[in-house]
């Protein structure tokens, strides 16, 4: 699943599978006990009927309510407030296996005749295998078969990520020794002179021509003309690798006429379809078992180990359990696209914004993606209906493609990680040049609640004045109006994601370029909230993984090699980045629940180099922040 | 986890491996491969060590507890009950690694402030639990009284 889908897309659904399976045993019940089925009803695992003292637990009735023929038409739901584990404190599933080390992630699997695979990939984008000496290999015990791995060609979809050569062994251990003791030489290929220097200077230069125009609303050169005020600035956002704990693995079986699949993955139809690819037999014979998952964050709805797993089994004939390391993961990732965005706004005498602009030059989500044009590689990057569309009337999106040949895919809240960091940054820009206050720019801007059409993923509508009552409350439970002493500043932000609202203050402390995050308010509005811990769970672990990423992360690219490799040199943040006031608030609104697991991530950086412009005058317009404040100071 | 256990493995293979290859105690996890992350936490002669970086050659005859023994019976100690609680875990991954983190710090300190938490627990959570984490860092160390 991606895309905070999960509850989304089955509530309505599962309800009424929830509603028929009780109106089943209560038909059960009242056929057994031949009375009519108006006269039972249900209590906490039993169907009672209190006239005649009938009282059968549910167990009872299984196999006579199954017996049943299935009833086809919709039953009426049950009143939400009538719920008795929806919207409840619950703890979450698992966790007792969690806690007891008894719970089953894929690199936990093990089944009869497994072998484990390593491969060693291309250090180089799209390099290929020229020649590799795979005897000093060969002589580890253990070590049972080394071969060469084909990758896709450049610019062809991605199957798997790269080129490289398999070592098959008895253990984990063995394959990743007998690949540490390959020999391989490498051909570099077209993208071996890739490097993040020139892919930023080329984003400039793309941003000093005209792009694609992909929204024009109003007469946007018109409004810049005639405005009184011009606000321009560019901001620039990383490369980011999903790096979820569980390195990638994945087992495969493949057989004559069929193949069995075990994998930790968001997306087991993806995992069926690469099987199917690699080994051209009939998905109704690619059988799929998924696995817990040891974290996804959007990297597990690619399936290329998958692929791997399918080749190596193949190529082989022996069941594998193919185990990527750390370095594998940290260096072959579909990373979350990198872009320069320029921002321009015009004001009227009245300091009203009446024009605004966003060009961006990125590397677009959807390179290299099948049957994708060009002409619409700007979709993944920015969302069109977000704000401030229809709020500025006069508004105009303009992008430009940058072909570096970094890989890249959907990064938990995809763009919305990105656009939220530069609209909320612009935003308090703005604020602060013409002597406002962001706060009531913003609520000016956002207004009251109202429906606006927003024909992007999370549609078909978005409320602004939803945004504006998060924005508002975090910003009270913080003391926004409060003025801080010297060296310490609160940021507000809020963003819209996904069918979701969320919003963030935080305070922070800036002693001679050294940063303490001091206190965290995060808000969500998710209309209704069905499992309120799992929500609240969402949105620490979202504000989390927005400022983690915020304050250190980045992928960088030299002579086409990814340059980090592991967490010495992509530090997650831990527990002693975060301050114990960290508080989170679930605000209710309506009985519709939207997804969680994006919203608690956007507004969570924006607010936090806004806190660290309150508190400094510095303006952080560039991701990651930790060392433009060491350096620069 | 208290029982004697003889196998024929080369030395300079990682304790993790042997325990999760060889001896199918997949509780402990491997996160990095350098120490870093500490998935792989496992107690030996009762200290917290990254067992990834652990050659097993340097552990003979050394008492080893893994999450799976950690629980006395079927009694879960104490940071496991305060885990539960808090409803610690997402994606669950890290959780034996820095519940056998906390097992040993409470042992150092066994009423430990905010600051304390920062300085000595530094287990990588992804899915970002970090503020039930700590509460129930707290939790556990009320649970067990204040000792050790």
């Amino acid at each position: 699943m991606g895309g905070s889908t999960g509850l989304t897309r089955n509530w309505d659904f599962m309800r009424q599978v929830g509603a028929k399976a009780r109106q089943q045993l209560i038909r059960a019940a009242a056929t057994r006990l031949e009375i009519p089925e108006g006269r039972c009803k249900t209590r906490t695992g039993y169907v009672v009927c209190d006239a005649i003292g009938a009282e059968i637990p549910y167990q009872d009735l299984v196999a006579e309510a199954a017996a049943l023929p299935a009833i086809e038409e919709d039953v009426p739901l049950k009143d939400l407030a009538d719920h008795r584990i929806v919207g409840k404190a619950q703890t979450g599933v698992g966790a007792k296996d969690i806690v007891t080390g008894r719970a089953k992630y894929g690199i936990d699997t093990k089944r009869d005749g497994m072998r484990y695979a390593a491969i060693a990939r291309s250090p180089i984008l799209n390099g290929t295998v020229k020649s590799f000496d795979a005897s000093e290999a060969k002589k580890i015990d253990g070590v049972l078969d080394v071969f060469e791995i084909k990758g896709p060609k450049p610019n062809e979809p991605y199957q798997i990520l790269a080129s490289g050569v398999a070592v098959v062994a008895t253990s984990t251990w063995k394959a990743f020794k007998g690949r540490q003791a390959l020999k391989i030489k490498w051909e570099p290929g077209p993208n071996a002179e890739d490097s993040s220097d020139k892919f930023w200077a080329e984003n400039k230069s793309l941003l000093s021509t005209k792009g694609q125009v992909v929204v024009d609303d109003g007469a946007f050169d018109e409004a810049m003309g005639e405005a009184k005020t011009h606000i321009t600035h560019t901001y620039e956002v990383p490369f980011a690798n999903h790096a979820p704990l569980e390195p990638q693995n994945c087992y495969a079986h493949v057989q004559e006429d069929r193949c069995h699949i075990i994998v930790p993955t968001q997306s087991p139809s993806g995992a069926s379809r690469s099987a199917n690819a690699v080994t051209g037999i009939p998905r109704e014979n690619i059988h799929v078992e998924m696995t817990r998952v040891g974290g996804g964050f959007g990297r597990r709805l690619s399936t290329d180990y998958v692929a791997e797993a399918c080749m190596v089994s193949k190529h082989t004939g022996w069941p594998i359990q193919l185990q990527w390391s750390r370095e594998d993961d940290v260096k072959n990732d579909f990373y979350r696209p990198a872009g320069t965005h320029e921002m321009h706004a015009g004001l009227d005498g009245n300091n009203k914004i009446t024009a605004w602009s966003q060009r961006l030059a990125s590397a677009s989500k959807h390179y290299r993606r099948p049957n994708v044009l060009d002409e619409n590689l700007w979709k993944p990057e920015l969302y069109s209906d977000d704000f401030p569309r229809r709020i500025i009337e006069n508004l105009r999106l303009e992008y430009h493609h940058n072909a570096i040949g970094v890989p890249r895919g959907s990064w938990r809240a995809p763009a919305h990680t990105a656009n939220a960091f530069v609209i909320q940054s612009f935003l308090d820009e703005i604020a602060h040049e013409t002597g406002q206050d962001f706060l009531s720019l913003s609520l000016e801007l956002y207004g009251e609640e109202r429906e606006l059409e927003y024909g992007n993923h999370g549609g078909p509508t978005f409320n602004p004045g939803r945004l504006a009552r998060l924005l508002k409350f975090v910003a009270q439970e913080i003391d926004y109006k409060t003025p801080r002493k010297e060296g310490r500043g609160v940021g507000l932000a809020t963003h819209f994601t996904f069918g979701g609202y969320g919003a963030h203050a935080i305070e922070v402390t800036v002693d001679d370029g050294s940063l303490s995050i001091e206190r965290i308010v995060a808000a969500i509005d998710c209309g209704f909230a069905v499992h309120p811990s799992a929500v609240d769970a969402q949105l620490q672990g979202g504000t989390v993984d927005g400022l983690s990423t915020a304050l250190g992360l980045e992928i960088t690219v030299k002579e086409g090699r990814i340059q980090q490799s592991n967490f010495h040199d992509y530090p997650l943040a831990r527990i002693a980045e975060f301050p114990s006031r960290f508080e989170t608030h679930i605000l209710p609104y309506d009985d519709i629940p939207t997804g969680v697991g994006e919203m608690g991530i956007p507004s969570a950086a924006p607010a936090l180099t806004n806190a660290i412009f309150a508190a400094t005058g510095k303006r952080i317009r560039r991701l990651p922040i930790l060392e433009q404040l060491r350096v620069g100071g | 986890n208290g029982k004697p256990v003889s196998l024929s493995v080369e030395g300079d293979t990682p304790l993790l491996w042997v325990l999760r290859d060889e001896l199918n105690l997949t509780g402990s996890k491997f996160g990095c491969g350098i120490g870093r992350c500490g998935a792989c936490t496992v107690h030996i002669d009762g200290q917290a060590q990254r067992s990834c970086m652990t050659p097993v050659s340097t552990i003979e005859n050394r008492n080893v507890v893994t999450i799976e023994g950690l629980a006395e019976n079927d009694e879960l100690h104490a940071v496991q009950k305060a885990w539960l609680e808090l409803d610690v875990p997402q994606c669950g991954y890290c959780q034996a690694g820095q519940i056998m983190s906390v097992v040993d710090l409470l042992k150092r300190v066994p009423n430990p402030s905010d600051k304390d938490i920062d300085e000595l627990h530094n287990n990588i959570c992804r899915c970002g639990t970090y503020p039930r984490i700590r509460k129930a860092i707290h939790r556990a160390a009320e649970l067990q009284g204040g000792k050790s």
